[in-house]
């Protein structure tokens, strides 16, 4: 009543066959153009924030820190919408690609959201002297940070992956309605304080600040880009990774077989 | 005659694991069948598929006229399950669990009443806490539920642990009667005298495949004597089944 | 679905009655709460005062948690989940009892802290209509998207811990509401308190709504 093991493979043969079924980077020519062309992007906005554009009449040097802190919290909401959307997709059509393409905006919004709040808290520091005011767009984003790490904290549970991936999508569905409603009522609240606003996008901004502020966004948005199409890669390899091979998971099941000789049941395809 | 239940190589998934690898099952209307076979060989899942709680992803499952392959939900309401782990409240007692649930799937009040009274829970004990109660009482009280519901297909899975000795008669007199009203029976039971007894038809499962299936005797001597060395069944394939008409 | 709701509703007070948990447990640790915060502020009477809405409003955000948890609970179980699929109850139906339970229960919370905030903190009960409208808002509001996200943390074992950090950012803006329309309603404020009570009610409607919609998917596909 024995089943016979599968004989070995050459030792080579296993190694080979695993690197030609791997890719061995995610990387590809369109994300080393994106790189490079981020990379660029960057370059210019350090040129453009520390160098060219002028320190502001009212609040000097630390405006420059609104180059970076205005396109992240953008690109922040961009990401979180990202993943309302797959998550509504992924409901719809159930293929792993939105389930990847909805955890890689989450985590790449978290990182945004972190920067936004930590832009914001120094610039908070030289302006108004502390490190936090109760300014609506900070208090909103740390709200929304909560909820990130909510929701990674959810996909990231010892569950079966079809289970998991329908609540994460659930939850991520409810992303920007809950973003959207915090961010109406924090700003109401505060509104009642006449108190400091932090970034006011002042609509006379010109010259080389608006220069600058613009480059900000293209090269955070190149930045986004790079980091959106790396970690959806990264989410897709390990969702296909993860992945049931069916045909592979029946053999072992009908192995199980305690009969002398496993009838042969056919398999209708 | 259209068989109530049919499955040809249905393959049904738990998470990722495929508990049922290949299952072959013909079940005609007032049948009794014995699901029988080793822990793991799949029998409580075939009941919940039978449920249309799990989901067929291969060949062809059907309950009911039901195709479980499109529409599992829709058989839920003509089937019943009695299952390992109740469904009880602990803190209610056992007529508002059984009317609970009776009013749950929209039995009659009648039906809701006398389900009580078959199982023997209508008296002092209709009023108790379920968690006070005996495992033997609870697994009764389950059986009330089920009743409650008149399915047309009754699904039990162990049915006979926890109880004793009368309440195993009661439950098998129950379940005669059921069939004799046209409701159709697949069970799974460690209990093999009395289920021997009471099947009409004996499918054996292994490792998540129908190993065989052949017709039940009636009494000692039978065919079901020699099932009862585990293991040593001897493989039949599926053309020689026999259906009792 | 009104029907299952009812029937669910009924169900799950009807376990809390007899069970008696809100009442001998999360009461206590409720009125506790209070008490504790007098602790923290030091009762120079004037802090507490004009913290009381505030303060009144962390209590029940935390005396929920506990009871939307125990909601929860009740239908985790392996063999709990499988009879609900079986019995043909909507699973918007089941979301709208199991909600309308926990209202219940937290409605009866509030009046209970009401009571304790008069006589703790020496609050004088004004605007009794907005304060009213208020806490029916917030509480819809919060049972409705508490039994949601209960569902979603359902079964896990780490239910206990995950539910605070999914619901309490989302419930924020109920916070925020439900204090501005208290301390306007107690004269503290110069703002009307009615727009923000409009604000909870929407609040409520949303969450409701998309609570009775999700339910289904979360109870089959989970």
């Amino acid at each position: 009543m024995t089943t016979t093991l599968p004989p070995r493979p050459a030792p080579g043969a296993a190694r080979d066959e695993a690197d030609a079924a791997r890719p061995a980077t995610t990387a590809s020519p369109a994300t080393r153009v994106l790189g490079a062309a981020a990379l660029v992007a960057t370059a210019l906005l350090v040129l453009y924030g520390l160098v060219i554009s002028p320190a502001d009449r009212e609040m000097a040097d630390s405006v420059r820190l609104m180059y970076i802190h205005v396109p992240a919290a953008t690109y922040l909401y961009v990401g979180c919408f990202f993943t309302t959307v797959a998550s509504a997709m992924w409901l719809r059509r159930r293929t792993p690609g939105w389930d990847a393409l909805a955890e890689a905006g989450a985590e790449i919004a978290l990182v945004f959201s972190i920067i936004t709040l930590g832009t914001g808290s120094l610039w908070g520091r030289p302006t108004w002297g502390t490190y936090w005011t109760w300014d609506a767009r900070l208090t909103s984003t740390a709200v929304l940070t909560a909820m990130l790490v909510g929701y990674l904290a959810l996909r990231r549970l010892e569950l079966d992956p079809a289970a998991r991936s329908t609540r994460a999508a659930v939850l991520g569905l409810l992303l920007v309605p809950n973003v959207i409603v915090v961010n109406r009522s924090v700003e109401w609240w505060r509104s009642l304080h006449q108190g400091s606003t932090l970034v006011k996008l002042d609509p006379s901004i010109e010259g080389t600040m608006l220069v600058a502020l613009m480059v900000g966004f293209v090269a955070f948005g190149l930045i986004f880009a790079w980091l959106m199409v790396h970690r959806f890669r990264v989410a897709w390899l390990d969702q296909k990774a993860d992945g049931l091979d069916l045909e592979a998971a029946l053999a072992a099941r009908r192995a199980e077989s305690r009969a002398p000789t496993a009838p042969e049941t056919e398999v209708t395809p | 005659m259209e068989p109530i239940v049919h499955f040809r190589a249905a393959v049904a998934l738990l998470g990722r694991f495929p508990a049922l690898a290949g299952i072959d099952l013909d079940v005609m209307r007032g049948e009794i069948v014995l699901l029988r076979g080793p822990n793991g060989a799949g029998k409580t899942t075939v009941l919940r598929a039978c449920a249309g709680l799990v989901p067929v992803v291969r060949g062809e499952a059907t309950v009911l006229g039901h195709d479980l392959r499109r529409n599992a939900a829709g058989v839920r309401r003509r089937v019943a399950l009695l299952g390992h782990a109740s469904a009880l409240y602990d803190e209610l007692t056992v007529a508002d669990n059984v009317t609970f649930w009776g009013r749950a799937c929209r039995a009659r009040p009648d039906d809701i009443a006398a389900a009580l009274q078959l199982v023997g829970l209508d008296g002092r004990l209709r009023d108790v806490r379920v968690g006070r109660l005996s495992a033997g009482q609870r697994r009764r009280a389950a059986l009330a539920c089920l009743l409650a519901r008149r399915p047309e297909l009754w699904l039990l899975d162990e049915p006979h642990a926890d109880l004793d000795h009368e309440a195993r008669d009661l439950l098998d007199r129950l379940i005669r009667q059921a069939v004799d009203q046209g409701a159709t029976v697949i069970m799974s039971s460690h209990d093999l005298d009395r289920a021997l007894a009471l099947a009409h038809r004996i499918v054996t499962l292994d490792a998540g495949m129908t190993a065989d299936q052949r017709a039940a005797g009636t009494g000692p001597g039978t065919p079901a004597e020699a099932l009862r060395g585990d293991g040593e069944a001897t493989t039949e394939t599926t053309a020689e089944v026999s259906h009792v008409a | 679905m009104w029907r299952d709701a009812a029937l669910v509703a009924g169900r799950d007070l009807r376990i809390e009655a007899r069970s008696r948990v809100t009442v001998h447990q999360v009461a206590p640790f409720a009125l506790l709460v209070l008490v504790l915060f007098a602790f923290a502020l030091d009762p120079a009477r004037s802090i507490l005062e004009r913290a009381t809405p505030g303060l009144y409003w962390i209590t029940v955000l935390f005396s929920a948690l506990l009871a939307l948890s125990r909601s929860a609970a009740l239908d985790e179980t392996a063999g709990a989940r499988d009879a609900l699929r079986l019995s043909g109850l909507d699973p918007s139906g089941v979301f709208v009892g199991k909600s309308l339970a926990v209202a219940a229960e937290l409605v009866v919370l509030e009046i209970l802290l009401g009571v304790g905030v008069i006589v703790l903190y020496g609050a004088e009960p004004a605007g009794v209509g907005l304060l009213a409208a208020t806490c029916l808002a917030a509480t819809v509001a919060v049972a409705a998207t508490g039994t949601l996200y209960g569902a979603l943390v359902s079964g896990l074992r780490v239910r206990e811990t995950l539910l605070p950090l999914l619901l309490l950012p989302v419930l924020a803006p109920v916070l925020i509401g439900a204090t501005r329309a208290f301390e306007a309603a107690l004269g503290r404020a110069p703002a009307d308190g009615w727009p923000w009570c409009g604000l909870l009610a929407a609040f409520a409607v949303l969450y409701s709504v998309a609570g009775a919609l999700a339910y289904g998917t979360l109870l089959e596909g989970s």
